[in-house]
């Protein structure tokens, strides 16, 4: 038997024996900013279709979820930051190679966009809102007369943004189980699947309700096919990546992987929006409460398992 | 100009002299390090081979850490050395998240800091201080373009690899052996 051991003077804090520099912070912000961008895609798309009034509670009232939760995302973003004074170096540099460049001006661009897509719905929150200040009244109508772009404009960066926040990490060839391209899609399905949860929890139409249940379940299936190709490139791949896809088969984090985002995150919400989708009475929130469960989880086991996935020389 | 170092596993005895000196001349905090010393052992005993590597950042052509930089403060400078502007570092972790070679770490002070192959004595015609100290001089720095540098004619005498070229960074840390 070959043996080997390897001995390192290094103890560097945060690196090692694991990489640990990304703790809650960015798993956070990954899934909000997959959520907030899940759910204006779906409001952009349904209202560039026309469909307004079918799906109201999508268009009109979920959207004022996402700036909330983009702020909270970028101060969990901030609060990640080590040197916090020199943030602003992220707005005077453009870095196409770097997708956190990339990141941080496309939520230069959508963060606003939710903000204004907000304030043209604001009467259905509120029947009585008046802005008070004419200028603030002449810049609504300027939005209203073009949000059919704005609406595109919408479209267009929440995927940039909910593709993004896989891209992050699988542009890492560093760390093996974040370096495939699969996580992209993978984390755009489940930031959208997340959105329809949001509003399928929001909306009191029925029709509306049926739609999104029948969205979500479609979404599932794809985030299920994606996963299963995630472990079977791996398991094609290098040694390093099957060993990182080994700590999902068998490995630390099989358990937490398994049961908490693909049973309990998505084959029990999917089995329970198919039994209402039939004839059986099911709660709507308990399937949407697992789906952005099981969304969040995700992120977060990605994260953490991803820093702990390495080279070995 | 490319600057590489090349490191005698051979010669080297493990002694850490390197990392001292290193910690000493850049001012690293305490409990950190810019370069280490890796000790692999292999085989069945008694048939055993053991190696020393004086290991720091592989500077390499094809940086990670320099692409995933969101600001650009991550950056080749002369000689192809890559360095860390710390005026310009956010702190944000994607460098140290983006090296194979975990050659980064985030100073207490909140950048990221990381081995300058001493740029501040080369600069004066010095060689770096972990070069510099090397009891056993087993490690060698100099410009690769320059067919007569010490690095360059090591390396055309020793067999020599690098680590992790699989990753596909180009690294110019080279371990004679």
């Amino acid at each position: 038997m070959k043996e080997e051991l390897f001995v390192s003077g290094r103890w560097n804090h945060l690196v090692d024996p694991n990489l640990n520099i990304w703790h809650w912070q960015i798993p956070l912000y990954l899934f909000l900013g997959g959520m907030a961008a899940g759910i204006l895609c779906i409001a952009a798309l349904y209202y560039i279709r026309g469909r307004e009034n079918d799906y109201r509670t999508a268009v009109r009232i979920t959207p004022f979820l996402a700036p909330v939760l983009l702020v909270i995302g970028l101060i969990a973003l901030f609060i990640d930051l080590r040197h916090k004074l020199y943030f602003w170096q992220l707005y005077v540099n453009i870095r196409l190679q770097s997708p956190m460049s990339w990141g941080a001006w496309t939520l230069m661009v959508i963060t606003p966009v939710a903000f204004i897509w907000c304030a043209l719905h604001i009467r259905d929150l509120f029947p009585n809102w008046d802005w008070k200040y004419r200028w603030l009244k002449v810049t609504e109508e300027f939005f209203n007369r073009f949000k059919k772009p704005l609406a595109w404009v919408m479209l267009i960066y929440g995927i940039i943004l909910g593709i993004y926040t896989g891209i992050l990490l699988s542009a890492f060839n560093a760390r093996p189980l974040w370096n495939t391209s699969i996580l992209g899609p993978l984390f755009l399905t489940s930031g959208l699947s997340a959105g329809a949860a949001a509003t399928l929890i929001l909306s009191k139409n029925k029709e509306e309700r049926k739609q999104f249940a029948r969205i979500d379940l479609v979404l599932i299936g794809i985030e299920l096919f994606l996963i299963i190709h995630m472990f079977m490139g791996f398991m094609a791949s290098t040694q390093v990546q099957i060993d990182a896809a080994k700590m999902f088969l068998g490995g630390s984090f099989t358990v937490n992987f398994w049961i908490f985002v693909v049973i309990l995150g998505m084959i029990i919400p999917a089995i329970l929006e198919f039994m209402e989708l039939g004839k059986f009475h099911i709660p709507a929130v308990l399937p949407a409460v697992l789906v952005i469960f099981g969304s969040f989880m995700l992120r977060f086991i990605i994260v953490h398992a991803g820093q702990m996935s390495r080279w070995l020389y | 100009m490319r600057y590489a170092m090349a490191v005698d596993t051979k010669k080297c005895v493990g002694c850490s002299d390197c990392v001292v000196a290193c910690q000493t001349e850049n001012n690293v905090p305490i409990g950190y390090c810019r370069d280490w010393v890796v000790e692999t052992t292999d085989g069945t005993y008694p048939q055993l081979e053991m190696e020393l590597r004086s290991e720091r950042c592989n500077h390499c052509v094809n940086a990670p850490c320099v692409r995933c930089c969101p600001t650009g403060a991550s950056h080749f400078d002369e000689g192809g050395i890559v360095l860390v502007k710390q005026n310009k570092c956010i702190g944000c972790g994607a460098c140290i998240a983006s090296c194979p070679y975990d050659a980064r770490y985030p100073h207490p002070k909140g950048y990221v800091d990381k081995c300058t192959f001493c740029a501040h004595r080369l600069k004066e015609g010095m060689l770096p201080a972990c070069v510099s100290v090397c009891p056993t001089r087993c490690l060698y720095f100099g410009d690769l373009d320059d067919p007569s540098s010490s690095v360059s004619l090591v390396l055309k005498k020793r067999k020599h690899k690098v680590l992790i070229p699989e990753a596909g960074t180009n690294p110019q840390l080279y371990f004679l052996f």
